[in-house]
């Protein structure tokens, strides 16, 4: 009989003893993680980024990642995009009864994988079990601490108008093809998720550039909603030009089908930057020259400090408010 | 759905000549007053969200149709929904918006937070997966949406027979969009000089299932892909059509609809499902406007399976979706819109669901 998640597994008993050094060990082993003790312990004396992040998706495993990879490289990005250099994670599983072991190792073994390219450890984690239905197969949550050099912050730098926004390559990628598979829609290699570790092109940009003055990883809500969270942040009017904004044709042809906007749908590895104008070119230059960042573009600009708006000149010439995202992204059925 | 091929011919105008075709509007437009309705949720708000409007003559009046399948669900239907649901401790199986649209006793959603099962699937087929899995509870599957939908519901249904679910039962709250289109005409209560078509719908039906039904009215309609280039230069078609005094049935959407339609989609529904009498929100009951299950599948069906004590009650409202699905008032002229009923807090459907005109209006249009 294949094996599975039972309750015992979150009981804090010999089953998760079991759970804990067979499994999670075998994976993810680590000096700090392989002392076992109530918290990971460490050492550091710098400017630090904490964060937090859960994960919650269906299908749990898809064509060029699952949920595990998206755990690590989700917190991974967040850290970067404020300039700091991810060390450690902490790794929270709540699973249903009943979940595969075998599919847990899978996770495990896919979460390890990127914390190696990644050079980060999980150095403390958590399981929990919840009663069949309680859960929808597996959530995780990790958090993430990261050490910030000062070069790289970049909080304190002034947006301005004429400042250029810049996407560091296809938006809405990850939310379309994910809805996709739920749709069970047969897709070619090419369209899947551009679920990736920004921390390289990042960090990269941000040691080479002072004019920097904005990163955030566009996530749920897409590009739109992150524009939106600049304009209401820092009280300024941002224009988007849509014939600018990198489109996979593949994204092109679903959102018509399943009428969903791509600048409203999840990224999973793009960022967005606000860059001085005098610097901007070089930033693209440099965008360009990195595997995760060659189709990066300027979509916009910073107009002026009157309104906070982001406005979208569409490619017929109109002008209209490019409104946040509001309630559920949904795959139309008219 | 299997494939996104067909529509890999995009045609795409550039800036001059899209330039060319609204100026051509306007001269065509130059004198007198039109009036043209979208049928369809989806021109609705690609008209909407690419301000369309704003480049448009000012006495040429683009009005919105009854084109969006949630909006037009009645309360009733709603109410006797959550009715089965709470009475019989069925697990909802639905579409997305549908779960937010307000009944007289609240939503899906309030159901939910109630403790109940809903949920929200992608695919029609997740429902049998979900009743396959919980043997000992009873599931309802709504089915909601024009013929674009039903295909892969009818589709649904027959697995359900197939693999011997039991434990799922089905509610066809399905309208078909030519007899409402037929209805609206027959009303009067509007003037329409053209009718934009819907595109994915005719894709289905076929050009000819709209010629049966309009072949009485000297009005001309055209069916439109849902890119802006192709509303534009669909409008431009129509608006000659005005001009000329010519009517029927058009399509300038050649890249996806034929005469006949999918041939194939329209046997599937077919072999299971009758046409039926329905009540759509703001048009009551059009005759020959809805689905039901054939009597070989009526063993799957909730209207017969599960009824209510009292037949349901529904409390009114002050939302005034049903004069916005008839055309007859514009959302802005809605008392609530935008203070008290927003996408967040919507009051009617027509605020909830994507293809819904109040919320393309608030969305896309409220600056
Ligand atoms: S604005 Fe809200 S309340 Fe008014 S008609 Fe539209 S959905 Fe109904």
């Amino acid at each position: 009989m294949q094996d599975i998640i039972l309750m015992a597994h979150g009981s804090g008993g010999d089953a998760m003893r079991n759970l804990i050094e067979k499994d999670f060990i075998k994976y993810l082993s680590n000096p700090i993680l392989n002392e076992l003790l109530d918290s990971g312990v460490f050492e550091l004396s710098e400017r630090l980024a904490l964060t937090t992040d859960s994960y919650v998706i269906s299908p749990i495993f898809f064509k060029n990642g699952d949920i595990g990879r998206l755990s690590v490289f989700g917190t991974l990005n967040d850290l970067c995009v404020v300039g700091a250099k991810p060390l450690f994670l902490s790794l929270s599983f709540i699973i249903e009864e009943g979940f595969p072991v075998a599919d847990l190792r899978r996770i495990l073994a896919s979460i390890s994988q990127a914390c190696n390219e990644s050079g980060v450890k999980v150095i403390t984690g958590d399981t929990k079990v919840v009663e069949k239905n309680k859960a929808d197969k597996i959530f995780i949550n990790t958090a993430g601490i990261g050490v910030i050099e000062k070069h790289r912050d970049w909080r304190n730098r002034k947006i301005e108008p004429n400042d250029l926004i810049i996407v560091t390559g296809g938006i809405g990628e990850h939310g379309l093809y994910i809805m996709l598979e739920r749709l069970g829609v047969q897709t070619d290699d090419e369209v899947k998720s551009d679920l990736s570790n920004l921390t390289d092109l990042i960090l990269g940009a941000l040691d080479r550039f002072d004019q920097i003055k904005f990163v955030r990883d566009a996530t749920r809500g897409g590009v739109a909603t992150l524009l939106n969270e600049i304009c209401s942040k820092y009280g300024v009017e941002i224009e988007v030009y849509e014939q600018d904004l990198p489109m996979k044709e593949w994204v092109r042809n679903a959102s018509e089908v399943l009428g969903i906007d791509p600048i409203y749908s999840a990224c999973e590895g793009r960022a967005v930057l606000v860059v001085g104008k005098s610097q901007a070119e070089k930033v693209l230059e440099y965008l360009r020259s990195h595997p995760l960042g060659k189709d990066a573009t300027v979509i916009g600009k910073v107009k002026s400090t009157n309104v906070a708006k982001v406005y979208l000149l569409t490619r017929i010439g109109t002008r209209r408010v490019l409104e946040s995202l509001k309630g559920d992204i949904l795959p139309r059925i008219c | 759905m299997s494939n996104l091929s067909y529509i890999k011919n995009l045609t795409k105008l550039g800036p001059e000549e899209i330039q060319v075709i609204v100026q051509k509007i306007h001269d065509l437009a130059k004198d007198g007053e039109y009036v043209i309705m979208e049928f369809c949720g989806t021109h609705t708000r690609e008209i909407s969200r690419y301000g369309i409007r704003s480049i448009l003559p000012k006495n040429l009046e683009l009005k919105s149709g009854p084109g969006c399948p949630v909006c037009v669900t009645a309360d009733e239907d709603i109410d006797y929904l959550i009715g089965i649901a709470e009475k019989y401790d069925l697990g909802v199986i639905t579409f997305g918006d549908l779960v937010n649209v307000p009944g007289s006793n609240g939503s899906l959603n309030h159901l939910r937070a109630k403790g109940k099962e809903v949920k929200v699937v992608y695919s029609p087929l997740e429902s049998i997966r979900i009743a396959l899995q919980n043997p000992q509870k009873n599931y309802v599957m709504v089915g909601i949406g024009f013929e674009t939908t039903v295909p892969s519901l009818a589709y649904t249904i027959k697995k359900i027979v197939e693999l011997g679910v039991e434990n799922l039962f089905y509610l066809s709250l399905h309208k078909l969009t030519p007899p409402a289109m037929k209805a609206l005409l027959d009303a009067g209560e509007i003037k329409l000089d053209g009718i934009i078509g819907p595109g994915h719908v005719s894709t289905i039906v076929g050009i000819k299932r709209w010629q049966e039904y309009l072949k009485n009215y000297k009005i001309p309609f055209v069916i439109m892909g849902f890119e802006p280039e192709d509303v534009l230069y669909g409008i431009y078609f129509l608006m000659k059509k005005i001009k000329n005094g010519e009517y029927g049935v058009f399509s300038t959407y050649t890249r996806s609809v034929s005469s006949e339609g999918n041939v194939f989609a329209q046997n599937l529904v077919d072999e299971v499902f009758d046409v039926s009498d329905s009540v759509w929100r703001g048009l009551g009951v059009i005759p020959k406007s809805g689905l039901e299950l054939k009597p070989k599948y009526s063993h799957l069906d909730a209207r017969k399976k599960f009824a209510l004590d009292e037949p349901v009650k529904v409390r009114k409202t002050a939302c005034r979706c049903g004069e916005v699905l008839r055309g007859v008032l514009k959302p802005y002229e809605c008392p609530l819109f935008a203070k008290v009923c927003t996408p967040t807090n919507p009051k009617g459907p027509c605020m909830v669901s994507s293809e819904g005109t109040c919320a393309a209006y608030y969305l896309y249009e409220n600056s």
